[in-house]
């Protein structure tokens, strides 16, 4: 057990200040965990959000040393034992008080994206017919715990204050995720370029880095949707054969004999 | 004290609680045309529901072609300890596949079989691989599915808004609650013609649990104080497996997947134990030879399944039993190991967030070496006393579903059951609700004294000069239960656990939280502490009450399941007096057609289900 140093944001929005708490620190422990302690001891009414405590709801994002991270998955044993340990909000979301800020925004943009339509014809009696290598990649976007740690650290949003032109990393794997949804029918390229501002990415992967499931965001989410709306609004080849035949149908997955209807 | 500054918001029906039970009732509520509002205490989407990793069971058939409801609803009797309310068990098992397959229609990527059908791995209790499941994420599936389909469903969305209390008409109905935002620490009256009550169970009333800051046992407490009857309140699920170590994790949710998967219990002498600790009513259908054990794992049809999968009781006791007797892992566990059972492939591949948690929270790492795991408080399997099928509780107006409804899961809750119940239930709750609230013309009255009352209570605690810290209250609750109301119990404990509990209420008269009303997490932990309060007294009083060991309940002074307390469940209400009564109350007779399914031996229900079968295809 050793005694440590934290400075903690205390505040609202239009004013506030770091203040320094000392915490003894066990083996084990996460950020978290002293954040608890010091509500218990000290500060009662230290504001913070958190839920599972075992880095699956997103709740406890927040700033530690200026690094974006879920706060019950931070280890203490990361810092140096001498090390002051400096904790801020969410530097991109309005704060509401202390450690907790206004997050409605990307529920908005949520908001926004047309739900998943899948085909008719994929159904069986038992069921939708989809096979593992078909969803593999959509199962990746669908690991995020929407902690908005991308979307918070997105130099679009975060620097450039443009939240109303770009609906940000977490918002494109989710588009990311029904467009390649292999039984999904809906068009949602349209608004991906225009609206969702899919050209302002570029391609900093910032956002992958502080993924805390390790979603490969960029490279496998975004671009790949970039390239869709290239191929779509910029290719002459496509745009001539889109406009001749019409837009492509999708391929469905084969369903086996024995699953047919009659 | 004036309140008619207080903003009053109107829906025909509204739900409180937004995990996957929350949500199926607001999606089915709002297709039916009535105005839904659900309020919540946390961020869309960060309900308990998301921790949950197994799966959800339901009779698909995709794995093990000889699933069959009647075979699910068996093991669900039989995993209760035949304590379960009968149409309960019987209307899960029936609708569980549809409203699986409805939630891959709105948008969920289970894991899928080669045929490219929903994949099912097979779980504790469970007769066939029979849990539909995305790796050891499925909670997260399932709430992530229901939050983007019901933002489209023109429900009213209001996060981090905490209900207080239930309001009442002359009539004695349920027409409203007063919320408290926590952003503001403003109040809110939210008018309503029925309202569903999705809000989890009290787990968070032991020291040792799985369960985060949310489970407080708001639910059975607003409405035990409204007079609605709490049920089997004595059964609360251990999971035998919960993190041990570093202590700041004590608790944290090892998923029983792992074993689901082929991970194996051993104890400090290398002995898979849980050979020792099969119970005479399941000896039949389990391996006992680990040879057996590892043809079951390679896939062998005719092979038993390992005893790690009995029951999650069966299991929470050995792992106990087997610490108390010294051969307990380094930090006063079991091992639990898989790497020797799967290769590192795979187990990245089906659990991959366990092997995450414990490469970050333990520096272990579960494709090399064991975890160390130990019981964790769980599960409610009791809760709000509910009408099977209409799920409203003895209060007219108020529906319950979900962990916070009893009935369902009997003595003993099999895993996997817990998230088809928040899809079946929550269905039916949605439902039930909407139509109830349709037969109102109109919102009644609200009474202005409740509300008075209410808001005076919640807001007596910011006003104090002095007084106790919600904070170390709860600890000192969370002590006792751990202590006296564990996982097994007797006279003895039980009534030091009441009066412990009767201590801390007195506490809790003084209760003071520093700091304003805006976003007070002292001030909320003690406006939670008097339902964990409530929840604490009625299941230490039901346990007292219940002389006998069945399930969850174990009373080491009365060992074994008694016939006569299969006859009863305890109910538990507010008298008149303002003091907690509780009562047996005499349960109704088995349909003889249901009985006779869940009391059938294994081998003479899978023939008739494969003639049944044999016949419709002739």
């Amino acid at each position: 057990m050793a005694r440590r140093k934290f400075r903690i944001y205390r505040g609202d929005n239009e004013q506030g200040q770091l203040t320094d708490y000392n915490v003894d620190v066990q083996e084990g422990m996460v950020v978290l965990d002293v954040i608890h302690r010091i509500q218990a001891e000290e500060a009662e009414d230290l504001a913070v959000r958190w839920n599972c405590k075992a880095g699956k709801c997103g709740s406890c994002s927040m700033e530690i040393n200026g690094k974006p991270k879920l706060s019950c998955m931070t280890r203490m044993n990361e810092y140096k034992e001498d090390e002051t340990i400096t904790i801020t909000p969410l530097k991109s979301f309005p704060i509401l008080k202390d450690l907790v800020t206004d997050v409605s925004w990307n529920y908005e943009q949520n908001e926004r994206i047309k739900p998943v339509k899948l085909a008719p014809e994929a159904k069986t009696d038992r069921g939708y017919v989809m096979y593992q290598k078909d969803v593999d990649r959509i199962q990746e976007f669908r690991k995020c715990i929407e902690c908005y740690l991308c979307q918070n650290v997105c130099h679009i949003i975060r620097d450039h204050e443009k939240k109303d032109t770009f609906i940000g990393p977490r918002f494109m794997i989710r588009v990311a995720g029904l467009e390649m949804h292999p039984l999904d029918t809906e068009d949602r390229l349209p608004e991906l370029k225009k609206e969702f501002g899919s050209g302002m990415c570029n391609i900093t992967r910032c956002c992958t880095d502080v993924c805390p499931e390790h979603i490969n965001i960029t490279d496998n989410g975004i671009i790949p949707m970039k390239e869709r709306v290239v191929d779509r609004f910029y290719d002459p080849v496509t745009i001539m054969a889109r406009k001749l035949w019409g837009p492509p149908k999708k391929k469905l997955p084969p369903i086996p004999e024995e699953l047919k209807k009659g | 004290m004036d309140i008619s500054g207080i903003k009053t918001i109107e829906h025909d029906v509204l739900i409180v609680g937004a995990g996957g039970a929350g949500l199926s009732a607001a999606i089915e509520a709002s297709s039916r045309g009535v105005s839904t509002g659900i309020v919540m205490k946390s961020l869309l989407g960060k309900a308990h529901t998301v921790m949950a990793e197994g799966g959800m069971a339901a009779a698909l058939g995709n794995v093990d072609a000889r699933d069959h409801w009647k075979i699910h609803f068996r093991d669900t009797m039989r995993g209760g300890k035949f304590l379960n309310v009968w149409r309960m068990a019987e209307l899960h098992a029936k609708l569980a596949p549809d409203r699986v397959r409805l939630l891959e229609e709105w948008g969920a990527v289970f894991d899928r079989t080669r045929q490219g059908l929903i994949n099912q791995r097979n779980f504790g209790g469970h007769r066939y691989p029979r849990l539909a499941h995305v790796g050891d994420r499925t909670g997260l599936e399932m709430i992530r599915t229901l939050q983007d389909h019901g933002i489209h469903q023109g429900i009213q969305v209001y996060m981090e808004c905490t209900g207080l209390d239930l309001l009442k008409n002359e009539q004695g109905e349920v027409n409203g609650i007063v919320c408290m935002w926590r952003e503001t620490g403003n109040f809110t009256i939210f008018k309503a013609k029925s309202i569903i009550f999705a809000t989890g169970g009290g787990g968070k009333a032991w020291d040792v649990t799985s369960n985060s800051w949310e489970y407080t046992g708001d639910g059975f407490a607003m409405a035990y104080e409204a007079g609605a009857d709490l049920m089997d309140l004595e059964f609360n699920q251990f999971h035998p497996t919960g993190m041990v170590w570093p202590l700041s994790v004590k608790g944290t949710l090892v998923t029983e997947s792992v074993r689901g998967e082929g991970g194996i219990l051993l104890n400090s002498e290398g002995t898979r134990f849980m050979f020792n600790y099969i119970p005479d009513r399941f000896k039949s259908e389990t391996a006992d030879t680990e040879e057996e054990a590892a043809r079951w794992l390679a896939g062998d049809q005719n092979a038993r399944r390992p005893p790690e999968l009995l029951t999650r009781d069966v299991v929470a006791r050995a792992i106990n039993d087997e610490v108390k007797a010294g051969r307990g892992s380094k930090h006063g566990g079991a091992y639990l190991n898989i790497a020797t059972q799967r290769s590192a492939e795979d187990i990245k591949r089906k659990l991959p967030s366990m092997y995450h948690q414990f490469k970050v929270l333990a520096e272990l790492d579960i494709t090399k070496e064991p975890m160390e795991v130990g019981p964790t408080c769980h599960y409610f399997m009791g809760g709000i006393r509910v009408d099977a099928d209409t799920t409203m509780s003895s209060l007219s107006g108020l529906f319950a579903c979900g962990e916070c409804a009893a009935g369902m899961h009997g003595a003993n809750r099999l895993g996997g059951n817990s998230l088809s119940d928040l899809l079946v239930f929550g269905y039916l709750s949605g439902k039930n609700a909407a139509e109830y609230a349709q037969s109102k013309d109109s919102h009644s009255n609200i009474d202005q004294d409740q509300v008075v009352a209410i808001i005076k209570n919640a807001t007596a605690i910011l006003n104090r000069e002095s007084g106790s810290n919600p904070y170390l209250l709860h600890e000192e609750l969370e002590q006792n239960m751990q202590k006296n109301v564990g996982i097994i119990r007797t006279r003895e404990t039980l009534e030091a656990g009441i009066a412990g509990i009767e201590t801390i209420k007195e506490s809790y008269q003084s209760v003071r939280a520093k700091g304003a009303s805006q976003f007070n997490p002292g001030w909320h932990e003690a406006l939670a502490m008097r339902n964990l309060i409530i929840t604490a007294e009625a299941v230490a009083r039901a346990a007292l009450m219940r002389e006998e060991s069945r399930g969850a309940h174990t009373r080491a002074d009365f060992p074994g399941e008694q016939g006569y307390w299969h006859q009863y469940n305890i109910v538990s209400s507010k008298g008149d007096d303002g003091q907690m009564h509780l009562r047996k109350a005499e349960r109704k007779k088995p349909d003889p057609e249901l009985e006779r399914i869940a009391k059938s031996t294994i081998e003479d229900l899978e023939k008739e289900v494969a003639q049944e079968r044999t016949t419709v295809n002739t």
